[in-house]
């Protein structure tokens, strides 16, 4: 690779690259991220290789293997060029068809993505309602550009921000620029980036200033850091370039968590690669501009994302966070001046430079420009990493991008931030989402994620679920944090086990905001998000389960599973997926549910297709003996869990006769139901008194 | 000098002193338990918390860790300040009750009962200890291990540092227990301050799972001699 003298050897560098460069000739483009790969994205790169090999293509079609593009739930998939034709969920057998279809300029039709609204085959990717709705300009450069060549992203217009920062030599102007482009940081607290920019030029220390891009992605089920640093390392290396020669940094660390091995591999050879074009390292472009980053792999804790604790995971201690002030800005790595930006800010850099701050304002809405990537995950129909401006609100996200619910159940909130965000009813996905608005709505952004949950989802048993992974993740510097997530874990548990109490509720309240206020990090001060916000929009939930009666059907302790005789069919569908055998009967017969061998996997409840298997609350009565609730008046032949799930009226109703109505009652309505088919109900009943005591 | 506001008394103190210090100067209590004078600050019981700036933007900062900024104003017993002092301390009861300084303090604050399922720890993980031997005795001998619910002080794997000269300064420095097997002959180290126990260096087997960082513990070893 040749070392560029000057900023006249890269140009011409690039003129040549683009000269050079047939756009005409057909590319066949395979996604292989970590989940390319993980869906089986190398197995089609050996093919394709070995179809061109064999039918001498070599000269014809090109083969770009690129990171994520984003859709992951149609992994592994295709995109050619320059048709853009995206071909979803590709096997290794129509692998060598799709060769000769791009080698003769076909489209293959019945191997297109279809609408799963409208039914309807889909060529272009561009037209798929996944891509239409978005607004992609980091991602986009994902399709561009294999992450492990230089001369990819060079051609692409890569570095050419840096070039242009460079020749017009004005530290100052650069951070004008971001500062009026309004970039928030994109880890999550939104804190302006040339704010912080500024702060750091102004530090006069001759002792060197440090740039950090914080790649140690935690959040459970978000990969946006990871797509764009496996998909274009070179983008991060540029941002942190033009930044330090913005700011006078002289040394840069990308803190990347060591489970993201793909990452740090193309980082390697991207720092390799700039070092070797004399892009990185001493007297750059023959500038006499001077800047060099390494890497340090975490082993990652949760706490390092957070700013302090991962300075002192980069000095080589253990990773806990300290008081701010004094900030990083004034007191970093090893006592010197430091920023730390998010590598998606860091992405953001190069786009700003290229097209100018004017133009990045456009997108997003006030005080909140330019686009954020989120990924969009849980049961909705499209899963992946989606780039929206920001301001888009949420239900656009959810039901255009994301395709709406994935089963038919209705969608019931959505969370955002990750572990330490909160939940989002769907009664507000009017609200557009920026920093403010979901902090106000008792969310945060966070670095991103957006796990959308359907009614089948129980709101309490997501806190605990949180709780969990927080418990596990605090530091534990904190007392509060440490046992603060601890004991609203346990209380947690004990509400989704039928145990709590109504005091139990208010001391969890009254717990999660002293920990919010007490604790000394980010991590402490947002761990009880989930369960405010869940106690705040759900709180009828959480009485419901004091009450005993799980009305999602997630909480084993507080349901028991039954068939409703009449709205079975008897397809035998739930007999086939019974990991246990609980469930029994003959074809086109009603079937039978042992609920003392049912371990309540809801194997069977997901695919009933006629609502036969339905949820029933074991109430918990006074003495401690366990009693099923049935359904409350006779006329109803809906248990009471579906009831419950469906409108909030008959929740509270619903509610009444669980709790009110005394154990007569239920006993009663039980024995109603049971008189439906006496006879093996009757030897049911007492197998489960069996379990039950087994069970105490 | 740095003037500030502290409970509406203007303070003025040396640059570079934390809040807890300037607290304590003018005579307003803060309670600690992590902090001793000669180590360097952690924050980490939360107690000392005090409340600094106004409207929307107050926020409860630990005193003893937070620098002294011109003109902050701050409030050391404002009803915000107490709602968490009472619930950190009604936690520590719920996870050190035998301790006499916790339940001293409880009791100072006002705490008749605890409403989480009683657990029996000693250990609140301040550091006192670790800091004691890193910062003072330069041994470095103990550390904090784990994160989370599995964070734990000793020392590493479990196996006596050899930079432990067995000083025992991490035992004196101990603000839950202070008392305990501070007395060089052993029968006589019952535990001052949490009278009800039988010291946990002497019944070893009975209480194995008890704070002793000590591997050999002080106590035991003199007591073998």
């Amino acid at each position: 690779m040749e070392r560029l003298q000057s900023i006249a050897d890269f140009n011409s560098l690039r003129r040549r690259l683009q000269v050079d460069s047939d756009y005409s000739r057909p590319v066949i483009v395979i996604p292989a991220g970590t989940c390319g790969q993980a869906s089986g994205a190398k197995d089609l790169i050996l093919i394709v290789k070995r179809e061109l090999l064999e039918r001498g293509l070599t000269e014809r079609v090109s083969l770009r293997i690129t990171g994520c593009h984003g859709f992951c739930q149609a992994e592994p998939s295709l995109l050619i060029e320059p048709r853009r034709t995206f071909y979803p969920h590709v096997s290794m057998d129509a692998m060598s068809r799709i060769v000769e279809a791009v080698a003769n300029d076909h489209v293959l039709d019945d191997l297109l993505y279809i609408d799963p609204l409208t039914r309807q085959r889909i060529e272009k990717q561009d037209d798929i309602p996944f891509f239409r709705n978005q607004r992609r300009t980091i991602l986009a450069r994902n399709e561009k550009v294999d992450p492990i060549r230089v001369y990819d992203y060079i051609k692409a217009d890569g570095y050419s921000s840096l070039v242009k920062v460079l020749s017009r030599a004005d530290p100052c102007w650069v951070i004008e620029e971001i500062k009026s482009s309004g970039l928030r940081g994109r880890g999550g607290a939104g804190f302006p980036t040339g704010r912080k920019w500024e702060l750091l030029a102004a530090q006069h220390d001759g002792h060197g200033k440090f740039l950090v891009c914080n790649a140690d992605e935690g959040d459970p089920g978000a990969y946006m850091d990871r797509s764009v640093l496996e998909g274009n390392p070179h983008s991060i290396l540029e941002g942190m370039l033009i930044g330090a020669y913005a700011t006078g940094a002289t040394e840069g660390v990308v803190y990347v968590r060591t489970e993201y091995p793909l990452a740090i591999k193309h980082l390697i050879i991207a720092l390799r690669q700039a070092r070797s074009m004399g892009l990185l390292g001493k007297n750059i472009l023959g500038t006499g501009f001077s800047f060099d980053v390494s890497i340090v792999r975490g082993a990652g804790a949760f706490v390092c994302g957070e700013e302090t604790a991962l300075l002192r995971s980069i000095e080589g201690f253990m990773g806990e966070p300290r008081q701010r002030p004094p900030f990083p800005v004034d007191k970093g790595i090893e006592g010197k001046p430091t920023v730390i930006n998010n590598v998606e800010t860091w992405a953001n850099i190069p786009i700003i430079i290229e097209r100018g701050a004017a133009e990045f304002v456009k997108v997003g809405c006030q005080r909140n420009s330019g686009t954020k990537i989120f990924s969009l995950v849980g049961k909705i129909k499209n899963t992946g990493l989606v780039e929206v401006p920001m301001g888009i609100t949420i239900d656009k996200v959810v039901n255009e991008i994301g395709g709406g619910p994935a089963g038919h159940a209705k969608i019931k909130a959505v969370q955002t931030g990750g572990p330490s965000g909160g939940c989002i009813p769907v009664e507000m996905f009017g609200l557009p989402i920026d920093y403010d608005s979901l902090s106000s709505a008792g969310s945060i952004m966070g670095s991103g994620g957006m796990i959308v949950m359907d009614e089948h989802t129980c709101m309490v048993d997501v806190a605990r679920y949180f709780m969990k992974f927080l418990k596990d993740e605090s530091c534990g510097k904190c007392f509060t944090c440490r046992k603060g997530t601890q004991r609203m874990f346990e209380i947690l548990e004990d509400i989704t086990n039928g145990r709590g109490t109504m005091e139990q509720l208010e001391l969890l309240a009254e717990l999660a905001h002293v920990v919010k206020d007490t604790s000394m990090c980010g991590l402490g001060q947002s761990a009880p998000n989930p369960v405010l916000s869940t106690l705040r929009y759900y709180r009828a939930e959480y009485e419901a389960h004091i009450k005993g009666c799980c009305p999602a059907s997630v909480c084993r302790a507080l349901f028991e599973f039954h068939i409703i005789p009449e709205k079975c069919t008897g397809c035998r569908r739930c007999v086939s997926v019974c990991p246990v055998g609980a469930i029994s009967g003959a074809r086109a017969e009603p079937h039978n549910l042992d609920a003392a061998k049912c371990i309540k996997c809801r194997a069977c409840y997901d695919v009933c297709r006629f609502g036969a298997i339905v949820g029933e609350a074991i109430v918990m009565q006074p003495g401690g003996e366990k009693h099923r609730a049935a359904e409350p008046d006779a006329t109803q032949t809906h248990p009471l869990i579906e009831e419950v799930s469906q409108t909030k009226s008959t929740q509270e109703s619903a509610l009444l006769a669980v709790s009110g109505v005394g154990a007569e009652k239920i006993r009663l309505s039980a024995e109603r139901r049971t008189s439906r088919s006496k006879g093996s109900v009757k030897a049911k009943a007492t197998r489960l008194k069996g379990s039950r005591k087994k069970r105490r | 000098m740095i003037t500030l506001s502290i409970n509406g008394l203007n303070v003025s103190v040396e640059k570079g002193a934390t809040l807890l210090e300037a607290c304590r100067f003018v005579g307003f209590p803060v309670p600690t338990l992590c902090h001793l004078d000669g180590l360097t600050p952690y924050g980490a019981c939360r107690l000392c918390v005090v409340e600094i700036g106004e409207g929307a933007k107050a926020r409860l900062v630990s005193s003893c860790t937070y620098p002294a900024e011109e003109g902050l104003k701050v409030r050391t017993a404002s009803r915000r300040v107490m709602r968490a002092r009472k619930m950190i301390l009604e936690l520590m009861l719920a996870s050190c009750p035998q301790s006499k300084v916790i339940q001293d303090l409880a009791s100072a604050h006002g705490i008749r009962q605890q409403r989480f399922k009683q657990e029996y720890e000693q250990c609140i993980l301040c550091g006192r200890c670790e800091r004691m031997c890193r910062e003072q005795m330069m041994a470095g001998a103990i550390g904090f291990r784990g994160r989370g619910e599995g964070r734990s002080l000793g020392a590493p794997f479990d196996i006596k540092s050899e930079q432990c000269r067995l000083c025992g300064g991490c035992i004196y420095v101990c603000p839950v227990c202070q008392l305990r097997c501070t007395y060089t002959v052993p029968e006589k180290a019952v535990c001052g301050g949490c009278a009800n126990l039988t010291p946990a260096c002497l019944e070893k087997e009975q209480f194995a799972d008890m704070m002793c960082y000590m591997e050999p513990c002080v106590a035991c070893e003199i007591k073998k001699t």
